[in-house]
């Protein structure tokens, strides 16, 4: 079986699935203290905080795809973006839930002033809403029918990125080194996507030069 | 092979909690308020978690300071700590200070007093008879707990070392030993983590010097083996594992006001109405509660306001967090 033929993606796309969906798995057991597991003593923040975690892991791993496939030259990794990206979306939309129903009880007055007053709030709200127009033009349809503009709205994943890493870096109180690594790891991502571009631009003016 | 565990309790054997609350319910109607302390143990059994543990403390005498509102669970109160002597996360403290010895402790007594000296443990609090102090403690970081403390009241553990009329400021120091507290490896905070009140504030009936928790020998999670408690104000002034107490005429800067001197100020008295920053401190998530439980409403001075406002009348409490 060749990798990135059909009998291939068939085969490894619901293993992928079924794999992304295991932090899920866990969280639920954890928050219902089956198998063993738990979330602490305040549930609450470490389901609101994983799930947040989480999101942005799925958010860099998607963000990974393309220089990885340029460096091997894997094309067929491609294949798995658009799931990295909607596990990215629906960690984040569950954050958001989590946010609102459990830490807030749905008091929207409370919500709605955090959004305003508080800035990393602020900031992870402008991500998520980012983040859903993304997921709803992520169809194969939506793609045909965007054409090139489908890509130009696809690069505000990189606002969404540092929009993300930056709401985490900013509601720690002191500690920063776990955001840092995120925002080493998103830097890196970036600035490969940078060097190539400019190597790209390089290599095409030798050849027309 | 199967090997049940002793701890096991059935099902059958658990209080239901409505029965657990009429029982309460009961006790404050027979005038008992008191006797709500005794009520809080039970609790505990009602859990399939572990219990107090460690050694009992000697003749400890209830007191009309505790609320009778119940207690979190030793679980909680011992898995879920800010104390970045033993890492940043919640539950590093009760794993990495497993091993920390609290025994011999020496405190040095010093400043504007005139028995300023290195005291040890026992010099300092045998001549004390014990209380248990059920207070609620009120974390900045919006979320909040009912701890049975046990302890000596703080102004009468102080006279003896008369503090002299220079003395306006109590500073106090927690231990600085990297070897022992690992979390001082990383320079997170300016260790020695340090902390103050004003002589007033010290002597206040309300603060104490705790050893204990749940009657027995303070957890060195909790800051064995003794730390400050001033319920009415943001948890990280209460200092934990003290090995120095200052008698001085300068305010003290507390670690965390050194570190984001705009978000930590030296009073940090709780105060529903002024945020912190970064993050809204009307209302708290009462730890122990469930994930389905809401936040509560944050109460001025953490609801000790009867006690302790008449210490800030004129103070601008926005400007003086």
């Amino acid at each position: 079986m060749k990798p990135g033929s059909k009998s291939f993606y068939r085969l490894t796309k619901p293993m992928l699935f079924l794999l992304c969906l295991l932090p899920l798995a866990y969280l639920v057991a954890a928050a219902f203290a089956l198998a063993g597991f738990g979330l602490g003593a305040n549930p609450v923040e470490e389901l609101l905080h994983e799930l947040g975690r989480w999101g942005l892991k799925f958010l860099l791993l998607s963000l990974s795809i393309t220089p990885l496939r340029r460096r091997t030259g894997w094309n067929w990794l491609i294949g798995y973006r658009r799931m990295l990206g909607l596990f990215a979306f629906f960690y984040i939309l569950l954050h958001f839930m989590v946010y609102a129903g459990l830490d807030q009880s749905l008091n929207f007055s409370a919500i709605g002033a955090d959004i305003l007053k508080r800035p990393y709030i602020t900031l992870g709200m402008a991500g998520l809403l980012m983040l859903a127009p993304l997921a709803v033009t992520s169809t194969k349809g939506m793609m045909r029918r965007l054409g090139k503009r489908w890509q130009i709205l696809h690069r505000l994943v990189y606002v969404i990125a540092i929009v993300g890493v930056w709401h985490f870096y900013w509601q720690v109180k002191l500690d920063t080194l776990e955001p840092t690594l995120y925002a080493l790891v998103l830097a890196v991502l970036l600035g490969t996507r940078v060097y190539d571009a400019q190597m790209a631009r390089l290599r095409q003016r030798a050849r027309n030069g | 092979m199967l090997i049940k565990r002793p701890g096991d309790i059935l099902p059958s054997e658990i209080t239901d909690e409505s029965v657990y609350l009429q029982r309460r319910e009961f006790l404050k109607r027979a005038g008992l308020a008191s006797a709500g302390a005794l009520a809080v143990h039970p609790l505990l059994a009602s859990a399939a978690e572990p219990g107090p543990s460690g050694r009992e403390l000697p003749a400890v005498q209830k007191s009309p300071y505790s609320t009778d509102a119940p207690a979190n669970s030793w679980t909680d109160i011992t898995t879920y700590n800010n104390y970045y002597e033993f890492g940043t996360d919640k539950d590093e403290p009760s794993r990495l200070a497993a091993d920390f010895n609290p025994r011999p402790w020496t405190v040095a007594v010093n400043g504007a007093c005139d028995k300023p000296g290195d005291y040890n443990y026992e010099d300092i609090i045998a001549s004390h008879t014990l209380e248990e102090r059920i207070y609620r403690l009120r974390c900045v970081e919006a979320w909040s707990m009912v701890i049975p403390w046990v302890g000596v009241p703080m102004a009468s553990l102080l006279k003896r070392f008369e503090p002299n009329s220079n003395a306006k400021y109590v500073r106090f120091k927690t231990l600085h030993d990297p070897s022992r507290m690992p979390g001082q490896r990383r320079r997170t905070l300016d260790w020695p983590y340090v902390e103050g009140l004003t002589m007033e504030e010290a002597m206040h009936p309300l603060t104490l010097m705790a050893v204990g928790l749940y009657g027995r020998e303070l957890p060195n999670q909790n800051g064995a083996p003794m730390r400050l408690i001033v319920p009415w104000k943001y948890g990280f002034k209460s200092i934990k594992a003290i090995v120095e107490i200052s008698f001085t005429g300068k305010r003290p800067r507390g670690s965390w006001e050194q570190a984001i001197p705009e978000e930590y100020g030296f009073y940090a008295n709780v105060n529903p109405e002024v945020s912190h920053p970064r993050w809204s401190q009307a209302t708290e998530r009462p730890i122990g509660a469930g994930l389905f439980a809401s936040r509560k409403p944050t109460l001025m001075f953490n609801g000790y306001a009867d006690q302790v406002a008449a210490m800030y009348t004129g103070l601008d409490l926005r400007r003086n967090y």
